[in-house]
């Protein structure tokens, strides 16, 4: 830890945390280093496979392209905290279901991506469903289950029969 | 294990722009300026950029903006890619803007990334600088000494080079107000959705009686900076956008444009690309796209 580092308020899953932490800190990282919130992955570190990808003010962001120092005073999400309040548990179900991941690697960052484009597009089909999840790399699934989990996913929660 | 991948640096967090200035000032050039950080982070990340001070600018107050005024439509340097593209007065003010938006990575990156981040970068391959070439923008930076106003036209100058001098600030860009006779479309190819494009075209013109004038056609991704087709421009010109016409122009835009050959597609694959993208695209002019 050197002279630069700062101190830096978060409120992470609902729950203030206050650590002092240096610039160069990544978002992911300062979660999964000095948290202990491992469900964040880091995959490429920069900006490419979504692996990491977390909610800042509601927002979706990458956390490899996002210092720490930048979330002070930032209400943070991430899969714990969805996991946790049970907002995304029809996505998780599907997901098994239709077993939409093998190594799990990037499917929490897939089920925040997946929340984000119902939420932005509720009546997505398969294709636009696949478009929303570009951002984000798999490399055991092929995609195919994912997307038909988050199409189930998008159908049940219109009411419509599965 | 300790991960930190950038090499070190301090922290700035300045609440103004005469903080901004100050701090320009005393770190000259080992100092970047972070906005939205969707470029410069993962160049911090690799390594491929080491200053000794990161300026974050994202939160001074006034710089996010989106407003109508009789100038035009201003884009705040901090107003995020998401926002702009989903903004109701720029789908009815800058509708190219919200056409291409969409292009620009990711929603977990535009909700980051800023418009003037990436028109102060000037990634050769970026789909907002062509777009400003294309609506006639104006881009505003401010420095000590003042601010200017510089046409987009004129702004973008090599790759990842612009006019903006080291002691300035992109404070935003200005999209001429469209009169109703207006047309303009967007559209790029590239390996993903998402991926950087191996070419764009933003393209503008008036569209009066069915007849396309002072068509404006901006390639992205096929030299340094956003390139004007102007011969393609002048097959357009004063005529219908009618299948021998768009025929004409896409034979033309091949010598307009010498695009550069590297790992994703070589030259001659953008250059047929191109006049694939201008058929499609100026086509498209003529419909109200």
């Amino acid at each position: 830890m050197t002279d630069a580092a700062l101190d830096v308020g978060v409120m992470v899953n609902g729950a203030p945390v206050r650590r002092r932490v240096e610039p160069r800190r990544s978002l992911v990282d300062f979660l999964r280093e000095d948290l202990e919130l491992s469900g964040s992955h880091v995959g490429c570190e920069h900006g490419v496979c979504g692996a990491c990808t977390v909610r800042v003010d509601g927002a979706l962001v990458r956390g490899c392209l996002m210092l720490a120092v930048q979330a002070d005073g930032c209400r943070v999400e991430t899969i714990e905290g969805l996991a946790a309040t049970g907002e995304i548990l029809d996505l998780q179900q599907a997901f098994a279901e239709l077993n939409a991941l093998q190594c799990g690697f990037c499917t929490p960052a897939m089920l925040l991506t997946a929340q984000e484009a119902l939420r932005r597009d509720p009546g997505a089909d398969r294709a636009r469903i696949r478009q929303a999840l570009s951002g984000n790399y798999c490399r055991c699934t092929g995609y195919h289950a994912i997307v038909e989990a988050v199409h189930r996913v998008a159908r049940a929660r219109a009411g419509e029969p599965p | 294990m300790d991960a930190m991948k950038p090499a070190p640096f301090t922290y700035h967090r300045p609440g103004s722009l005469s903080e901004v200035f100050d701090l320009l000032d005393h770190h000259g050039g080992d100092a970047r300026i972070l906005a939205g950080g969707q470029s410069l982070v993962p160049a911090l990340n690799m390594r491929l950029a080491t200053p000794t001070a990161v300026i974050d600018i994202n939160r001074i107050p006034g710089l996010d903006g989106i407003r109508l005024t009789t100038e035009g439509l201003h884009l705040g340097a901090l107003a995020r890619q998401d926002d702009v593209e989903r903004s109701p007065l720029v789908r009815e003010h800058a509708p190219l803007l919200a056409q291409a938006l969409p292009n620009v990575g990711h929603v977990a990156i535009r909700t980051r990334g800023t418009i003037g981040g990436s028109v102060a970068l000037g990634d050769p391959a970026a789909e907002l600088p062509a777009c400003l070439v294309a609506l006639g923008a104006t881009v505003r930076a401010t420095s000590r000494r003042g601010a200017r106003a510089i046409p987009a036209g004129e702004f973008f100058r090599g790759i990842y080079t612009t006019a903006l001098a080291p002691d300035e600030v992109l404070t935003e860009v200005v999209v001429p107000r469209p009169g109703p006779d207006a047309r303009a479309a967007f559209d790029e190819l590239a390996r993903r959705q998402g991926d950087f494009a191996l070419v764009a075209l933003a393209a503008a013109c008036r569209l009066s009686d069915g007849v396309m004038l002072e068509p404006r056609l901006v390639f992205a991704g096929v030299a340094g900076t956003p390139v004007r087709a102007t011969r393609a421009e002048a097959a357009l010109a004063g005529r219908r956008p009618e299948a021998p016409v768009l025929e004409e122009a896409a034979r033309a835009v091949a010598g307009d444009l010498d695009p550069p050959s590297d790992v994703q597609a070589s030259g001659p694959l953008r250059r047929h690309l191109a006049a694939v993208l201008l058929r499609r695209v100026a086509a498209r002019l003529g419909t109200g796209s």
